[in-house]
């Protein structure tokens, strides 16, 4: 039986990625505990003090942080999957043209691309998960039921910055996305404060981000919130951002590398 | 026998520009073909052809008896490809850029292992198996994609310009691998800029200008049909050519007259010399010399391979 090619393509990714995890692995394990103390236990302890927001009754800080901060994670580690990794493959090693030009083929090569990000944004979600649950900042179950949603906005990150990044020939405008549109989702999603607190037109803007759906998830799942939207609507809404960036990709793909 | 690659009106556009323009050839088993022509001729996009990696625009293409549009697939894991730019993992080492690609090819692990060995061993690559292949010179990074594109034992191994921008040195043991390969039975169909690239390697050619196929045959034949045996090179210092050019005309056959060089073409060269110096005219330099596709190439159209 043929193996689909797009595991072929994720078994060159893991192959690739042997050579990198030891500074990765850092970066996914050690940043976000950083943050979490940083914030969630220095920060916290004065948020804990004040007088509380709406959303915050009974909460410790780092308990109202933790399933937002790893859902941000997860969609950075997303953005990251979708940037540099393929203008690389497209221009700077081409090494998608010779993927191309295997039985592996162009459907092989975006089939390839969205799993093995799949497993790099889970790989970073329960990482920052488990770290959260040492911390106790939550319990392990809501650490685990946490990772899918972290893998739902990682694709979501994912597809759309793959599309944008098929047709560029410099990394100009992905550090332009890096620091206009990633930054200031990860900063006013409600990762790190609800919503509520920003000014009505922002509050708008930030409901159609992927974070914000995301953040909304993750906190139903880990502390039991209600969400804002019914469970269904936030992953319905992440599943149409990836597959319509997934198509995007394709199309993008094929048009650059079967021309 | 059937061809494995088959060609009538082949026809590739991008826009209004067309690249290809309704080619017609047979490769058949065995044989190693050439796509002789200057940059911009059409020959990376045939090659992009009948690579399934790039669709025809018109025409009909057929590789080893199956449609690209249809079965590209089928046609990609029967082939070997060495493009342009070699497209290697550079963070990656030799031997995992090899196991790599072997997997694109659905091998087995175990049959992966055992191809390298003799791969490595065709690219002499031995000592530096291991290595990254970021530091590697440019022509152990072009012996390393040919080996790639011999992982799964090809039935035709197509080569995009295999030697451009290698030294001489280079060059040569290049060409002896590729050479060893054709002796060992496996078709290629070659394309490069380079006149005595095609007439060392290739057993027949033919010669592309913008988009079309301008003459064909082995480059023997080619030279005998299109060019005399001998060619006198004589060059002048700046000016003085265009003094000498009509007296130069009546010297031989067939005179061409380059920027800093004019081009006798004639059954005996000495004896044009002789001529010329007869006339009174004194080159800077003279040269003897057999013709070569290059003289072919310059007849037919009026312009040198590479400018």
């Amino acid at each position: 039986m043929q193996v689909p090619g797009a595991l072929r393509v994720v078994e060159a990714n893991a192959i690739a990625y042997r050579r990198v995890w030891k500074g990765s692995a850092f970066s996914s394990f050690v940043t976000p505990a950083l943050f979490l103390v940083a914030m969630g236990l220095g920060l916290g302890s004065l948020v804990d003090g004040g007088t509380g927001a709406p959303g915050f009754e009974g909460l410790s800080y780092i308990a109202f942080l933790a399933p937002g901060l790893l859902v941000a994670s997860a969609m950075q580690s997303g953005a990251a999957e979708g940037s540099f990794q393929v203008i690389a493959g497209m221009k700077w090693t081409r090494i998608y043209h010779a993927v191309v030009a295997s039985p592996v083929g162009t459907r092989g090569l975006v089939g390839g691309h969205f799993i093995w990000a799949s497993l790099r944004v889970l790989m970073v979600s329960v990482v920052f998960g488990a770290v959260a649950a040492v911390l106790g900042a939550i319990s392990p179950g809501a650490a685990l039921a946490l990772a899918p949603v972290g893998v739902l906005i990682g694709l979501a990150t994912a597809a759309p910055m793959t599309a944008f990044t098929a047709n560029r020939e410099n990394t100009e405008a992905l550090t332009a996305v890096f620091r206009f549109a990633i930054t200031p989702m990860y900063l006013f999603s409600g990762t790190f404060f609800p919503i509520t607190q920003l000014p009505e037109w922002l509050r708008s803007v930030a409901t159609v981000t992927p974070l914000w759906h995301a953040v909304e998830l993750a906190r139903r799942v880990a502390l039991g919130h209600d969400s804002t939207l019914p469970p269904w609507q936030h992953v319905g809404y992440l599943v149409l951002v990836f597959v319509v960036g997934a198509a995007l990709t394709y199309r993008l793909f094929s048009r650059r590398l079967n021309v | 026998m059937q061809p494995l690659v088959e060609a009538t009106d082949l026809t590739k556009r991008f826009g209004d520009f067309t690249a290809v323009d309704a080619i017609g050839f047979a490769v058949a088993p065995g044989e190693v073909f050439g796509f002789l022509g200057p940059n911009g001729a059409g020959k990376s996009s045939t090659m992009r052809m009948i690579g399934a990696v790039s669709p025809v625009t018109s025409g009909r293409l057929r590789v080893f008896g199956l449609d690209p549009a249809t079965d590209g697939r089928r046609i990609r894991s029967r082939l070997g490809v060495v493009p342009q730019d070699d497209s290697l993992d550079m963070e990656l080492s030799v031997e995992e850029n090899l196991y790599i690609y072997g997997r694109y090819y659905d091998l087995p692990r175990r049959e992966i292992r055992a191809r390298i060995e003799d791969l490595i061993d065709f690219a002499q690559l031995g000592e530096r198996r291991t290595s990254r292949v970021d530091p590697l010179s440019g022509g152990m990074k072009r012996r390393l994609t040919i080996a790639r594109g011999l992982i799964n034992h090809p039935d035709l191994l197509i080569l995009d310009e295999p030697t451009t921008g290698l030294d001489p040195q280079a060059r040569h043991v290049l060409w002896d691998r590729l050479y060893r390969l054709k002796q060992d039975g496996v078709t290629q169909i070659i394309t490069t800029h380079y006149m005595d690239e095609a007439e060392q390697l290739c057993d027949r050619l033919v010669i592309m200008d913008r988009g079309r196929i301008v003459a064909e045959g082995s480059p023997r034949d080619l030279i005998e049909t299109h060019a005399t045996r001998e060619v006198l090179e004589v060059r002048f210092p700046v000016g003085e050519l265009e003094k000498a050019g009509p007296t130069l005309q009546k010297t031989a056959d067939r005179v061409e007259l380059l920027a800093d060089r004019a081009l006798l073409y004639t059954s005996n060269a000495d004896s044009a010399l002789a001529e010329v110096h007869r006339l009174g005219i004194q080159p800077e330099s003279a040269l003897v010399r057999r013709s070569t596709l290059e003289d072919v190439f310059l007849k037919l159209t009026g312009r040198t391979l590479v400018d």
